[in-house]
């Protein structure tokens, strides 16, 4: 079997509809677990204080807002390249989940910041990224609305994906790029040295798996909303025709 | 509930907040999902019967 038999939209909508409520209850059950533990079982950083709590929302919403855009990059290119539209749909589908996901990450990075650097905000290299990276989020959903012909929608979004993602870049390597801001470095490294302590690390791993499962879960609901507007949209014009 | 200490609103304004956005958004695609479906399930039962 290929891969690319999911193309096809009855196949797709089949097997979301297999898989949906698994990868749901997975992902409710992963976050569940992952946010009580960090919330009620870790103990306060010696620096931070309480606040460290927000790492198990903060990290796995940053993390999740740069993994959806780069989602939605690979589908456009697909779009692109092989003419599938429900590659297409999938990449329109994931923006609203990448940008509430994005907005999560400002706000609780906002909320994080106003006790600990003394300011809501400040032009970062890694939040002036991620503020960007929100705005081409917007701007790919605004131009998807604007767009009539979806197969012309898809190509110019598809364009947007591929410039906005030099943003998703940035997002995630402005602390490697610029050595500067208020910003640490990663909560997360293949270097042990530079991760969190264990106590934090085990919660957070968990909670990301939540925040995976759910934008997968997301997607294949979403991705199946738009291939079934996408035909009734069809048919409507046909009965409008006569 | 945990001791927060002098953080308490902050750490629990950063929880409302993401919850908040996260379960309204959730709630919303699974509502516009089910609105879509009864929809092209009308249409193509409109179609079938001429």
């Amino acid at each position: 079997m290929s891969f690319w038999e999911y193309a096809n939209p009855r196949k797709f909508i089949a097997t979301a509809d297999a898989l949906l409520p698994w990868i749901a209850g997975l992902a409710a059950a992963a976050l569940l677990t992952g946010l009580v533990w960090g919330f009620f079982f870790t103990p306060e950083d010696y620096r931070q204080g309480s606040t460290v709590k927000i790492i198990y929302l903060h990290v796995p919403a940053a993390m999740m807002a740069i993994n959806a855009w780069a989602m939605m990059l690979v589908t456009s290119l697909v779009w692109l390249i092989r003419r599938h539209h429900v590659s297409a749909l999938a990449a329109k589908a994931a923006a609203p989940i990448g940008v509430t996901f994005t907005l999560i990450a400002l706000l609780t990075g906002a909320i994080w910041g106003q006790p600990m650097w003394g300011t809501w905000w400040a032009w970062d290299p890694r939040l002036t990224s991620f503020l960007i990276l929100f705005l081409f989020y917007l701007g790919y959903m605004a131009l998807w609305a604007a767009i009539e012909d979806p197969d012309t929608a898809a190509d110019l979004t598809s364009v947007l994906c591929l410039v906005g993602s030099v943003f998703a870049l940035l997002s995630r390597y402005a602390v490697n790029f610029w050595n500067q801001g208020l910003h640490q470095g990663a909560s997360l490294s293949l270097d042990k040295e530079e991760n969190v302590a264990d106590v934090f690390y085990f919660p957070l791993l968990v909670a990301i798996a939540g925040f995976i499962l759910l934008f997968v879960a997301l997607v294949l609901m979403r991705t199946r909303t738009e291939i079934r507007a996408r035909r009734l949209h069809a048919i409507e014009m046909r009965e409008r025709l006569g | 509930m945990p001791e927060l200490g002098k953080y308490a609103a902050t750490v629990l304004s950063a929880y409302g907040v993401s919850l908040i956005l996260l379960a309204g958004f959730v709630l919303l695609s699974m509502w516009q999902s089910r609105r879509i479906k009864r929809k092209l399930d009308d249409a193509e039962a409109r179609r079938r019967n001429g």
